[in-house]
Formats: structure tokens, sequence, C-alpha cells
């Protein structure tokens, strides 16, 4: 199963909160952690829940590259084909 | 306003030793004193590494009743405060009890109680907790508040003025006796037993780390694992230690004749107000915590012999440690040796200020400045002088030690060799 | 001498979400007690709390702060800022390292850390949180409130059980005359998940009673000990010529006097420590006994306990020479909240002229000698006002506040 990115806005609200007030929801994949309100315990935070639900454990320097939540998809995507080859 | 504050007598408990000569000891021969943890299963957790001392309560001579009571870090802090008492020489008992205080350290107090008690009330987690008091611990409620580790202290050593813990995560161990400082120095009281402890290792406190990966994960290489400013560090090792010391003032340790350690001369503190674990990279409120305790001191940046560092080896934090010296020293700042005992003795969290002040204080009396084990390559970005591997004799005579902990705390305390002393 | 004025306050209990409703029920005397709601309580020999209902904490606070904060964190967080808000502080037009924060907690973030003990042995180490090393601890207030607001001054945490609250105001004060001109300071506490709960119980001092109007009852004949509750106050305290020079629209009074001292060790036979310490907060405040005009007791509600205090009130003031109250009869003792809680009603006393009473207590034993405010408000001029508090195994904490007028504003030195 590939992790949405609806999946991951769900799993970024249980782990860190709603976004900073102001993002339209449409918009939320492709705005930076930074505007929605995220620093890096909320995305380690995540991340820990990714790895709990999903089985993709996702690297700390990957994943602080990571600027939006589509890329945090993305990466996650690339990590689970990565553990599977 | 002030009056001058000196420290007298010292009680270490650390890793790898009993009392100070072996903790020193230790320090000098750059031994460290890091292994696998031993006090439970470690095979979970990512960090399977810790500095753990070999304390004994009853070879320390605690009674049974008082081992029943008190947790690990009080036990800790309660025989370091007699020890520094008796180093101290002064007759306790010839003192009114109300000039007589005690300020202690400490970041996560009573957890390894806290924990066994847990696991009793809860059946080992199965349940919320068991709805029976027969489960409950009396002294519960000393694990849940832990103000009675200070006062374990002060029915100890017979102080009844101002007592209090002091609990700002890892900078405790500078702030209580920065604490400890103000009030002597206010007159508020004339004595303070002031020092920190932290007994962290414990499954709660090696998940909390681990699940911020503040801790390092190299657990193939436990005596080797904390490396401060080496470019292969990749976090602390969690430590357990307390160091408490008996502060007067000058005046009246040199009426008695007493030995004098080292004089308190500048306390500084600040908050990043940035992050609760995080740091920026430019070192600024450490920085300014720096000035703050240099001003006091009344020393210029060039009189600084030796600096104590916070150095816990995580990636952020010596960087953004040495980016603060710099900013503080000046070019001073690369002629002046700084090194970090958590690379020998781990990072006790709240008691490792303490710890730290009682090697500042055996560095000076001693004129010998421990070094940074485990240091083989520096990272480029940390550009001073680590004093590698190897002791260095140096006449210390001002010492600035620093601190920096979550919650954004930032301290730096002077210490010096009072003047008139082995001059 | 630099002069130290409050400002602002945030005060939060059971009995009232905020300064005016919490002051509005203190002065009726009506009480926020009753069984607890947090778990079903039924099963343990006291039920009764202290618990601050209608408290949504995404109504006051960014929701990303939610995941890493326990409930006593939110409590400070929205306390501090309501103190803020009162002192008409722009925290972003001073200088950050003009401002301070000072906090007081006994018993740490408990509720959120009960959690993270649960999921670590029942799920695995892998899912505690990454908030839980900082959540727990006792200087996570301080840094929450410094971080919200951009102060970044001298900062600390103390835990001095029930002291608490006091000991903060009190080190705020040391930290203004040492420089710097602005200090948020007070203290809050909750641990009303069940570990807390049995831990609380374990203290040996909760009332075992079922009825709220009867559970606590401070210096009563018929007191067995106290109800415990959550909360507690945070507070602006200033210099007082940097609150002037910046215009703060209202100078609650000054933080006149404080002291502490340490109870002997059990059995040593010596007096306790809380007379010497309450003279020398009058002596450090430059005030005589008759120059006090309420005192605001510790109250524990214990009979041993409640007369040793009352000794000591006796001791110093005479018998029955002053009026004495306990408004956290009505709150429940919040712990290192009560103190801070105990000054901002000081301050709302002098403010409004009026002692609040000591809610539910009917009958003090003649011998205790102290003229107790119950059953409804007393009218008095409140010029100068004692709180006094006392932690378990020793601690005693004594501030004295006083009036400011803007007359003696001209003798700042």
């Amino acid at each position: 199963m590939n992790i949405t990115v609806d999946e991951i806005r769900r799993i970024i609200i249980a782990s860190a909160g709603a976004p900073e007030a102001g993002v339209v929801e449409a918009d939320f994949a492709d705005t930076s952690f930074d505007d929605l309100g995220y620093e890096s315990l909320a995305l380690m935070e995540t991340a820990s829940a990714i790895e709990r639900e999903f089985g993709v454990s996702v690297p700390d320097d990957l994943l602080f590259e990571a600027r939006t939540p589509r890329d945090l998809a993305e990466l996650v995507r690339s990590a689970k084909e990565a553990a599977a080859a | 306003m002030s009056r001058r504050v000196v420290i007298t007598g010292i009680g270490v408990r650390a890793p790898g030793g009993r009392g100070t000569k072996e903790f020193w000891d230790l320090l000098t021969a750059g031994r460290t004193a890091t292994r696998r943890i031993s006090f439970f299963d470690p095979s979970p957790y990512r960090s399977q590494i810790a500095g753990e001392a070999d304390f004994d309560p009853v070879w320390e001579g605690l009674s049974q009743r008082e081992i029943r009571r008190m947790d690990r870090a009080t036990q800790f802090a309660v025989v370091c405060a007699q020890e520094a008492v008796q180093d101290s020489g002064l007759d306790f008992a010839g003192i009114d009890p109300a000039r007589i205080g005690v300020t202690l350290g400490s970041a996560v107090a009573a957890a390894t109680s806290l924990e066994r008690e847990y696991l009793v009330l809860s059946d080992s987690g199965r349940n919320w907790l068991v709805d029976s008091e027969e489960w409950l611990s009396p002294h519960m409620f000393d694990y849940l508040a832990p103000s009675v580790m200070p006062a374990e202290v002060a029915w100890k050593v017979g102080a009844e003025g101002p007592v209090s813990l002091v609990s700002n995560g890892c900078t405790s161990g500078l702030d209580a006796v920065g604490h400890a400082l103000q009030l002597i120095q206010e007159g508020s009281a004339d004595v303070i037993v002031a020092g920190a402890t932290d007994t962290p290792i414990t499954p709660i406190v090696v998940a909390c780390f681990d699940a911020i990966k503040a801790t390092t994960a190299r657990n193939d290489e436990p005596e080797t694992a904390s490396r401060p400013f080496d470019r292969s560090r990749t976090g602390f090792v969690l430590a357990e230690g307390a160091a408490v010391f008996v502060l007067e003032t000058l005046e009246s340790a040199r009426r008695r004749g007493a030995p004098i350690y080292a004089e308190v001369t500048g306390y500084g503190t600040r908050c990043n107000a940035y992050h609760m674990t995080g740091l920026k990279p430019d070192g600024r409120e450490m920085a300014e915590a720096i000035r703050v305790a240099m001003n006091q001191a009344r020393i210029d940046p060039t009189a600084v012999d030796y600096i104590n560092a916070h150095g816990s080896g995580t990636k952020q934090n010596d960087r953004h440690e040495t980016a603060a010296v710099k900013r503080a020293l000046g070019d001073h700042a690369y002629r002046t040796p700084v090194s970090s005992i958590k690379s020998m003795v781990g990072h006790s969290l709240g008691a490792i200020g303490s710890v730290e002040i009682a090697a500042c204080a055996l560095a000076i009396k001693n004129g010998v400045v421990p070094p940074t084990a485990n240091l083989h390559e520096a990272d480029p970005e940390c550009d001073l002088d680590y004093v590698p591997l190897t002791a260095r004799e140096r006449d210390v005579r001002t010492v600035l030690t620093v601190g920096s902990g979550f919650g954004g705390f930032q301290t730096a305390m002077v210490l010096q060799r009072p003047t008139g002393e082995r001059e | 001498m630099t002069r130290t004025v409050v400002t602002g306050i945030g005060a939060l209990a059971a009995n009232g979400l905020g300064t005016q409703e919490y002051w509005a029920a203190t002065r009726e005397g009506r009480h926020g007690l009753g069984e607890l709601t947090r778990f079903d309580v039924r099963t343990y020999p006291a039920t009764l709390a202290g618990e601050i209902r209608g408290f949504d904490a995404a109504d006051h606070l960014p929701d990303r702060l939610l995941p890493q904060t326990d409930v006593s964190t939110r409590y400070a967080l929205v306390a501090a800022g309501w103190a803020l808000e009162d002192a008409k502080v722009d925290p972003a037009s001073l200088v950050d390292y003009d401002m301070g924060v000072v906090t007081a907690n006994a018993l740490g973030g408990f509720e959120f850390t009960h959690r993270e003990f649960h999921k670590l042995w029942t799920e695995g180490p892998q899912t505690v949180s990454v908030y839980e090393s900082f959540a727990w601890f006792y200087a996570v207030n301080a840094g929450q409130i410094s971080i919200r607001h951009g102060m970044r001054g001298p900062s600390s945490a103390l835990v001095t059980e029930q002291a608490g609250g006091l000991d903060a105001v009190g080190h705020a004060r040391r930290t203004v005359r040492r420089g710097t001109p602005l200090v948020v300071a007070g203290g809050v506490d909750s641990a009303l998940d069940p570990w807390g709960w049995a831990s609380q119980i374990a203290g040996g001092r909760l009332s075992t009673g079922t009825d709220p109007d009867r559970a606590y009852l401070p210096f009563d004949r018929d007191a067995g000990g106290y109800v415990p509750g959550e909360g507690g106050a945070l507070l602006v305290l200033e210099d007082a010529e940097a609150a002037l020079r910046r215009g703060a629209p209202d100078i609650l009074g000054e933080i006149a006097g404080y002291a502490s001292g340490f109870d002997p060790a059990p059995g040593s036979g010596r007096p306790p420590a809380l007379r010497r310490t309450i003279e020398a907060a009058l002596a450090d405040a430059g005030v005589t006994a008759g120059q006090v005009d309420v005192v605001f007791a510790d109250a524990v509600g214990l009979p041993e306990l409640d007369r040793a205090e009352a000794a000591a009130l006796r001791e110093v003031f005479g018998t029955g020479a002053v009026p004495v109250t306990a408004p956290k009869a009505a709150s429940g003792r919040t712990y290192a909240g009560g103190g801070a809680l105990d000054v901002a009603t000081a301050l709302l006393s002098i403010r409004d002229g009026v002692i609040p009473p000591t809610a539910g207590t009917h009958e003090v034993p003649a011998e205790y000698g102290i003229d107790l405010v119950r059953d409804r408000a007393r009218d008095a001029d409140v010029r100068t006002a004692l709180v006094v508090a006392r932690g378990l195994w020793g601690f005693n904490s004594a501030v004295v506040v006083r009036a400011w007028d803007a007359d003696t504003a001209n003798d700042l030195s």
C-alpha cells in the first residue's frame, strides 16, 4: 500500500496538531512545512507514526530534506521501494 | 552589594570511580567510563550505552530505611553532600541553621523510582493502574514531588534556611550553584550546600532520548561512544552522577583558614526562546550568558585559561557551542583550551553542570586541564583547541564553564582562584 | 533598591477560568470542588478534586502546541498569555534579554508522562513521543512561555512542593532587582490522572470526605485533610520604574517582602521555621506586624498543621489581631499554583478593598486564636497583605504584598 498525501496530512495533524491558520486544505500538500508551522520535532513525531503504521523507516537526513507534505509522501514511497528491492 | 562566594568542600559521585580523587584520576588519565547498559536489558532500545556509576548505598553508609525511602538520585545527593561538608572542614553545628541553605539541581529527579512504582502499580503496564492501595508505596508521593530531594539533604546537613530544587533541565547543575551564589551574595544565607544529581538510566528516559535521537546509537563501541567535537560524533551518552559543594563567603573561609578550591565570580543565564530542543547555529544567547558571567567576574576574555564545554557530542550542540564561545571570546577563543568531560563520564543531564564545576575547581587547584577523550578528528566546523585525548598541565586561574539545555536554557559560570591564593 | 511591582495577572482554578471569573467566585466563597471526572475515581479512598471544567486548550493555544504539552503546561501558557495581556505588555516591543520567566511546579507534566510510560510498557520504546523528553520535566513551563513570547532573559524553574508559587515570585523579584526589568512568574500544577491521583493519596494529606461543601475545611474543628486542585496563576512582575516608563495601565501592588525557611529535621526538637520566615518577610518589607491588614494562610486543613500555623500567626500578630483567610478552600490546593494564586488574590483584595472568605469553614477552635474570615467577604481597606505557603517536608515561604500609591512613585530610588 502506498501512502497518499491525505494520509500524510492525517498523520501530521495527529502527531503535531493542525497547521498554522490560513492554510487552505487544498494547498496543504504543497505548502512548505515552515509555512504550515511544523518544525523538526513535528516531522520526527510524524515519521515515527508513519513507521508504526506503514512499516517504513525514513532516515533523518532525508526526512529533514522534505520541504512539503508531498515531498514527504514521495520520500516514504521511495524508502518503501528501496526496502522492498 | 555583593559578598564574595567560594567553594570549600566538594563531594562527587560519577561513573568510573567513587569520590573526588578517583573522579579526578579518571579525567586526568583521559579514561572513559561509558559502557553497555547493565541496569536493565537495553536491547530493545536505540541507544544501549550509558555512564553508569558503581554506587553502593550500603557501602556509602546509608541506613536501610534511607535506602528504601530515597530515590537513587537522592541517595547520590545525600552522600555527596555529606562528603562535601566533611571536605570543607566547616563546623556546621556551630552555625545558626537558619543561615544554612540547600539548592539542589535535577532534571528528571526521581525518574528511576517513578518507573519502578509505575511497573508495580500498572502490573507492568497491563493496566492503567491497579485499583488497590496495597500496591501503593508510601513513598510514591516523594517520587511525584521531587522537592523531597533537597529536603533530604537539608535534614542530613542541618539546614533550615532557604531550601529548593532548581530544575532547569540540563543546566540545573550550573543554575543550582548560581542560585546559591545569589542567595549568599544578597545575604539570604551564609552557607549553602549546593549541587545537583540525576540518575536517569531507566527505560523511560532512555526511550525519551531515543525518540529524539539525541543519544548515540554507537552500541558496538560503548567505551568510545561519547565523542564531543569529533566529526564522527552521533549524539550524547546518557549518564548518572552527582556533585555537591559547600559554598560560603570568602571572608568566612579566610577567617577559619579553610583551603579554598575556587571562587564563583560570575554567573549568567539566558534563554534562546527558540525551540524546546533545537539550537540556533549562531550561539547568540549562550554568548550573551558568557558575556554576563565575564562582566560579573570583571574579566576580559583574555583572562580565561580554560573553558569547560557543555560538549554533549550531538551534532548541533558542539557547533552551537563553538559558535557561542567564538562570539563571546573573539580571537581569544582560539588560544584557550576547551574540553568536554562528557567524553569520559557521559551526560548526567541536570547533574552534569555540577559535576563539571567540580572538574573546574579541581583544574584550578591542581593546575591541570582535563582532556576531551575520543577526539581523533575534529569536525571542521569545530575549530577550537579541544585538548584531545591527553590532559594538559597549565596554570589555571580562571575557568569558564557553560551549559545548554532543553527549554532553551543557556548558562555560563566563571570560577577563579581567589586573588591572594597560591600566588 | 529597585522596587518590584505586579502589573498583570493570569489566574485559573476550579472556581474560575480567568482572573475575573476566579475573583468573582472567590469573593463570594463559591467553591469549585466536586467528584473527579477524568476517570472512574469511585474505587479510590479520596474522590473529590478542584478540577478545572470547560477548558478547551484549542480555544486558547495554537493547535501545534497541543500534542507537545501536558495539561499543566497548557494552563501555564494560557495564564501567562492572560497576564501579559492584562499588563498590556507587547513582548515584541521590548528587548528580549530584558524579559525572564520564573515558574514553579511541584509535579511536572504528569498526565502526559503517565501516557508515555503506558505506551513504553505496552507498545514498546519506539512509540514514546518525541515530546516526552520535555513535556514531563519541571522546566517545561518556563521554556514554553519564554519561547511563545520571545523572552530571552534569566529564567528558572523551582520545585518546593506547595511553597513553590511564592518562591517563584520571590526569585522573580530577585531577578528584577538584579537587572531584568520584566519577569513572568508564578506556578501551576495538575496531576489528576489515575497515577497522579494515587500518588497524591500516598502523600497522606488528602481529604476522604465525599461532601464537596464539607471536605476541605481549613482551620475548622472538623478539618480532615485537603482537596487537591489544579491550576494556579502567572503574574507579570516589573521594575517599578520600567513599568511606569512604558506606561503600564495598572500597578496592582508591590512585592514588598519575601523570605523562605526550612523546618528542622524531624525529631530534632527544634522549633518550626514558619514564624521566623514570616518575621523575616515582614522585616524584608520594612513593615511591622501591626501594619498587616490580612493574612492569606497556607491552610492545609489538617488539625496539626492548622494549629501550628495558627500558633505562628498568633506569635507574630497577637491573638485575633489580624484577619486571616484561605481562599484556596474554594479552589482546592493547587500545589505550586497555590502560592501564586494567593498573591494574585491578595492583589485583587487590595484593589477592591475586600477580603474574600474561607469557604466552608464554620467553627474555628478558640485555642487557634485567629480571626478567620468566614461565610462572606469582609470589606476592609487592605494596604498590606501577607501570603504564607508551606510545602510538605518542611518548606516555608512568605510574601508581603503592598498597595502601590502613585505618590510613592516619587520615592523610587
